[in-house]
């Protein structure tokens, strides 16, 4: 009875720790974002890796989903007499929730996990700890340019995958339903609020940013320096940012709700 | 006498329950070459990263230059690093880098030197160990023996004063691990370095370490010159030595005696 007790005092504290501990590295990754600034070279190098190469998932992931988006919208606009109103429909739902969100999902499983991998394989191969021992703070050199340039990165690729997902909708709903063209962009126009909706989304991508960032960078340098223990970091940062994507989701929504 | 460069005072340092380093002492006298001998598990890596700082002891001190490394601050530590060149097992190259720019690499994070300056340093740093020619591979593009020499390089590239090793000859074949060995006597004398060498090689290490250190179950066995510890006579070090299977080291884990383990009672499954 008291072993029980004492193991789960034991995990309690532990938890703690690590929140805690957790959360003064975020805070120190947020101090060194400045600093990392004055070294523009190495966040462009980074966002070159993670943007780029994050560009033909999210752009094709963003074309599909507009062709769906726009089969059933029109299949539910239809039947109250208002597919004119697809336009604004498709738009709506990407600028505001499938935007952000599916491209932090997306950006998990392809630029989380690679940057995990990276940091963690840099771990095992004593490439960390031989930065240190060169008086370089790995935290500085490594973590913060990476965490910045997928900061950077989120918002401009949400916006290129409702970007595209919004020509998806137009291809299903105007190319090949028939939805009349002028009906579809006009009622996007002028449905779709520059500052509450596109707004909203754009600070939906750039928290989603900072998450998907740090669970990336934090699970790879704390991963274990094993190839068991960077799979295990790897799978870790999928899962964890995928949740903590929507449950962050579910809060900012309720938030903005109200405005 | 001139104060040693890196002095250790009663170390003492494990993980939680687990004592791994127990009181040890020893010095390095500058401009020496100094073996951490002893089997795996012995302590002498984690002496090295005691030295270096990567680890804080529970106990006693470690100077470098007569400053107390735990003392220090961050900025402090990184700052006496910045005297130190580190060369890691397998070299700790930095794999998205070619081998120029592994070099490069310290050059460029604490000088502002002019690109053609430090493709001077990074160019003699790499006939130093002759890898001038491979400068512009991959890490992945080249063999166990030239990655570790291209590690020294890097260790060499702000002529550190202090040049620490762990075990720089594990896995080599003989031509690179003689190669190896040539080039930390040669770079100890030309750089007029102090040099901590971690290793188990017993022959390679006596024909280069002007003093070596015995470590056995995180306690100091036996130290001397070479030739002194050639005729050594405690059991544990002779073991270590002569590199024979059974001694004060067991060849046998601890565990249960044979008979619990074979001899079953009559009737029992």
């Amino acid at each position: 009875m008291l072993n029980a007790i004492a193991a789960l005092g034991r995990r309690v504290i532990e938890t703690i720790d690590g929140i805690g501990y957790g959360a003064r590295f975020f805070v120190r990754l947020l101090g060194l974002m400045l600093t990392s600034l004055r070294r523009p070279r190495l966040i462009v190098d980074q966002i070159h890796f993670i943007g780029n190469r994050s560009l033909s998932i999210i752009a094709i992931s963003g074309l599909f989903v507009g062709f769906v988006l726009g089969l059933q919208g029109y299949y539910t606009l239809q039947r109250y007499g208002s597919e004119s109103a697809l336009g604004l429909l498709v738009t709506l739902s990407l600028v505001r929730e499938l935007g952000p969100v599916v491209t932090a999902l997306l950006f998990a499983g392809r630029a989380g996990t690679s940057l995990t991998a990276e940091i963690g394989l840099m771990k095992a191969g004593e490439q960390l700890a031989a930065m240190e021992m060169m008086a370089v703070d790995p935290i500085a050199r490594v973590l913060a340019p990476r965490f910045v340039a997928a900061v950077i990165a989120m918002p401009v690729l949400a916006a290129i995958f409702s970007a595209v997902g919004v020509i998806g909708g137009y291809i299903v709903g105007v190319q090949m339903i028939g939805v009349d063209a002028g009906a579809f962009w006009s009622q996007m126009e002028g449905g779709v609020d520059v500052f509450r909706d596109v707004g909203d989304g754009v600070i939906k991508s750039i928290v989603f940013g900072f998450i998907c960032a740090f669970v990336a960078v934090y699970v790879g340098y704390e991963a274990k320096p094993t190839p068991e223990g960077v799979s295990r970091a790897t799978t870790t940062t999928v899962v964890a940012s995928s949740l903590a994507v929507l449950a962050f989701d579910f809060v900012l929504t309720a938030l903005m709700f109200n405005t | 006498m001139t104060e040693p460069f890196v002095t250790i005072e009663k170390v003492r340092f494990g993980y939680r329950d687990r004592i791994i380093i127990e009181d040890v002492s020893m010095q390095c006298p500058r401009g020496s070459v100094t073996a951490l001998m002893g089997g795996s598990g012995s302590g002498k890596t984690t002496l090295l990263k005691l030295i270096g700082g990567q680890l804080r002891p529970h106990s006693g001190a470690v100077r470098f230059d007569g400053k107390d490394v735990h003392a220090l601050d961050r900025d402090g530590l990184f700052a006496l690093r910045r005297r130190m060149g580190m060369l890691f097992q397998f070299g700790g190259l930095f794999t998205d880098l070619s081998v120029f720019d592994n070099v490069a690499f310290p050059i460029r994070e604490h000088t502002q030197l002019p690109e053609s300056m430090i493709r001077d340093l990074v160019l003699m740093k790499l006939q130093a160990v002759g890898l001038r020619g491979a400068a512009q591979l991959q890490p992945s593009q080249i063999s166990g023996g030239m990655a570790r020499r291209v590690a020294l390089a890097r260790a060499i590239a702000l002529d550190p004063p202090l040049l620490m090793y762990d075990e720089p000859f594990a896995g080599l074949d003989p031509i690179s691990l003689g190669t190896i060995a040539h080039l930390i006597r040669s770079l100890n004398d030309a750089l007029g370095a102090t040099s901590i060498l971690v290793t188990h090689d017993v022959q390679e290490t006596f024909a280069i370490c002007d003093y070596a250190y015995v470590l056995g179950a995180g306690k100091v066995l036996a130290h001397g010159t070479p030739q002194q510890l050639a005729q050594a006579s405690d059991l544990g070090v002779r073991q270590f030595l002569d590199g024979t299977r059974d001694g004060p080291v067991p060849f046998h884990y601890p565990g249960a005696s044979i008979e619990q383990d074979f001899v079953r009672p009559a009737g029992s499954a």
